[in-house]
């Protein structure tokens, strides 16, 4: 039962799809521990920014490390512009109305990808594609060190966005108080824009880092959806640090019920943890108690 | 006019199209759309009169079809007995799991998101295991014959389903007046409120996602019936939850008529946009989208809403 031949790659595996997780669900638990909202459209919007870095690389020839700095500010205007212009004045206030709009975001996206670009699927050719990093007990694929490192980077720069600039000052201003925050002179509905355009812009790093090692189908958010709001639940609501270990848990576990049940089987594990994550602990594991 | 009024004319008129169509291709349009009216209403017991937005209701949709199929298949089942033992067992799944969910106060998006995991959970099952046809789906045998539910003649498929959708509608008003669904409906309106007055909020929902879990395996066996053949991404796939919900919220929330009108809506444009662009893939769920955005947006009681005839309102309450 216990080969650590077998075991160990595995879990080295699973760390590393872990890290995707973990970069996905980043922007998804800023968005959520600022507005509440569970953005149903984040896996299309990473679908989306695939999409983007892929024909940038395919057309244009950009690598997709470089394209991180074109596509990280074009998603935040983006992003800013759904919840201004579509999410804020169609959900009237309403929870479920705003999962309902970022629902009706997701089918328009993913489909007028399937329209526009067919459900093939995609991936990119770079020199370091196949590339691979020796650890010893494993071989892991260069492409997913750099996302695995990308991930940890990228947690860092938002936690310090959030703990020490003005703009972090004001979002858990907004996230704490909204009425008192508008009372103080912070415009809400701002601050609301720019939490969803952040939040968005990180998804298209995410997909930047992810494109060399992965692939891209109009398909693709649909798969990640579920994964991520379970790494940013498992984590707690709004915790960076949550969404990491939470990411790297799933990752595991990914693999490991891959290897005992069979691969078919790996995703329910995910779903499984889901399910009782929601019963039983909502908080997750660094989430603040309600 | 009003919604109800018109709902009535509408429901009439869908009667006539077996004998007035004789195109397959309408026959088979207009049984899509009497179909999804009555997984609409399975939905709208939920979420319209209830107030608990499903995004997996699928599952039920999928637990009657291959239910159904698997009983018929594997177990040598008469068709009728499978029908009702999946229909009962749809209903029952959904019992349990309100009975987990709703006990652990899931509500709102929570709600939303277990549902669509748990779907996807049985979406991944069957897709795995031999006995159920694993990533191939399930074939029920040609047999016509009204002793195996199967019809030669489509025309028959259509009248149950329209029976099926008079059905929905007469729970949906048995909701609208009776004691159960003023219950239902006051959870919807304010939990603790309905609590305060002595309403059983566990019960009462979890009755709720039981019938709404029992329609939904209807149409599932209905499905299989007709199309004698499902796989894992038609039962539990996104497409048939997605569906569920959109035909309600487009159509009018926990209104009678609301999901035949959505489903009506929503299909006849689907279709108009398949024959206007040559049938692109993914062009009718584009709109499907918008429609749904536009109608949050300017249509808070959706198509049912434009009928009923608005209170006068003065001019400086009006932006309030």
């Amino acid at each position: 039962m216990l080969n650590f031949g077998l075991l160990l790659p595995a879990v080295l595996n699973g760390v590393t799809m872990g890290a995707v997780y973990a970069l996905i669900a980043l922007g998804l638990t800023l968005i959520y521990g600022v507005l509440h909202i569970i953005n149903f459209a984040h896996g299309s919007l990473l679908m989306l920014a695939l999409y983007a870095a892929f024909f940038l690389y395919a057309l244009g020839g950009i690598d997709p490390y470089v394209a991180i700095f074109v596509l990280m500010p074009s998603f935040f205007v983006l992003g800013y512009g759904l919840q201004r212009f579509v999410i804020q004045p169609t959900s009237h206030g309403r929870d479920e109305n705003i999962l309902l709009v970022t629902l009706g975001l997701a089918i328009i996206i993913d489909n007028l990808a399937l329209w526009l670009w067919t459900s093939t699927t995609r991936t990119i050719d770079t020199k370091y594609s196949f590339e691979v990093v020796d650890l010893g007990v494993a071989l892991i694929p260069l492409p997913k060190a750099i996302a695995f490192f990308g991930a940890l980077v990228l947690a860092a720069v938002l936690w310090w966005l959030i703990a020490w600039t003005d703009l972090g000052k004001a979002i858990r201003a907004v996230a704490r108080e909204r009425e008192g925050a508008r009372l103080v002179g912070i415009r809400v509905e701002h601050i609301y824009a720019m939490t969803f355009g952040l939040g968005t812009a990180v998804v298209a790093a995410a997909a930047c880092l992810l494109l060399p090692a992965f692939y891209v189908t109009p398909q693709v958010g649909y798969a990640f959806v579920l994964v991520a709001f379970t790494t940013v639940v498992l984590g707690g609501m709004g915790s960076f640090t949550g969404a990491l270990v939470a990411g790297l848990l799933l990752g595991v576990v990914e693999a490991l019920c891959g290897l005992y049940l069979g691969e078919s089987l790996g995703q329910i594990g995910i779903f499984v943890i889901f399910i009782l994550v929601l019963l039983f602990r909502p908080t997750g594991l660094f989430g603040a108690r309600a | 006019m009003t919604a109800r009024l018109a709902g009535t004319i509408l429901l009439a008129a869908l009667l006539c199209v077996p004998f007035v169509v004789h195109s397959e291709f309408w026959l088979s349009f207009w049984l899509l759309v009497l179909m999804f009216t009555f997984l609409g209403q399975s939905w709208n017991v939920l979420g319209g009169y209830g107030g608990q937005f499903s995004f997996g209701h699928a599952l039920f949709f999928g637990i009657g079809a291959y239910g159904t199929a698997v009983l018929q298949v594997r177990l040598g089942v008469n068709a009728y007995a499978a029908a009702a033992i999946a229909i009962a067992l749809g209903a029952l799944i959904a019992a349990v799991i309100g009975l987990l969910v709703f006990r652990y106060r899931l509500r709102g998006a929570y709600f939303a998101l277990v549902t669509l995991a748990f779907a996807e959970v049985a979406r991944v099952l069957v897709a795995s295991f031999q006995f159920t046809g694993s990533g191939f789906g399930m074939l029920v045998p040609l047999s016509r014959g009204i002793e195996n539910f199967q019809f030669a003649d489509r025309r028959a498929f259509y009248l149950i389903a329209w029976g099926l959708v008079v059905l929905g509608s007469l729970i949906a008003l048995w909701l609208e007046n009776s004691r159960f669904g003023a219950q239902l409906m006051a959870v919807r309106e304010n939990e603790d409120a309905a609590q305060a007055l002595g309403i059983d909020l566990v019960r009462t929902k979890v009755l709720a996602l039981a019938l709404s879990g029992g329609m939904a395996a209807t149409v599932g066996v209905f499905y299989v019936q007709n199309y004698l053949f499902v796989d894992s991404h038609i039962a539990f796939g996104p497409a048939m939850s997605i569906e569920a919900l959109l035909v309600c919220i487009v159509g009018g929330l926990g209104t009678v008529f609301g999901p035949l009108f959505g489903a009506v809506v929503l299909h006849a444009l689907g279709e108009a946009a398949k024959q206007a662009t040559g049938n692109a893939p993914g062009l009718n769920l584009v709109l499907y989208g918008v429609v749904l955005i536009v109608a949050l947006r300017f249509l808070p009681h959706g198509v049912a809403g434009l009928f009923a005839r608005r209170p006068r309102r003065k001019p400086e309450a009006a932006n309030a």
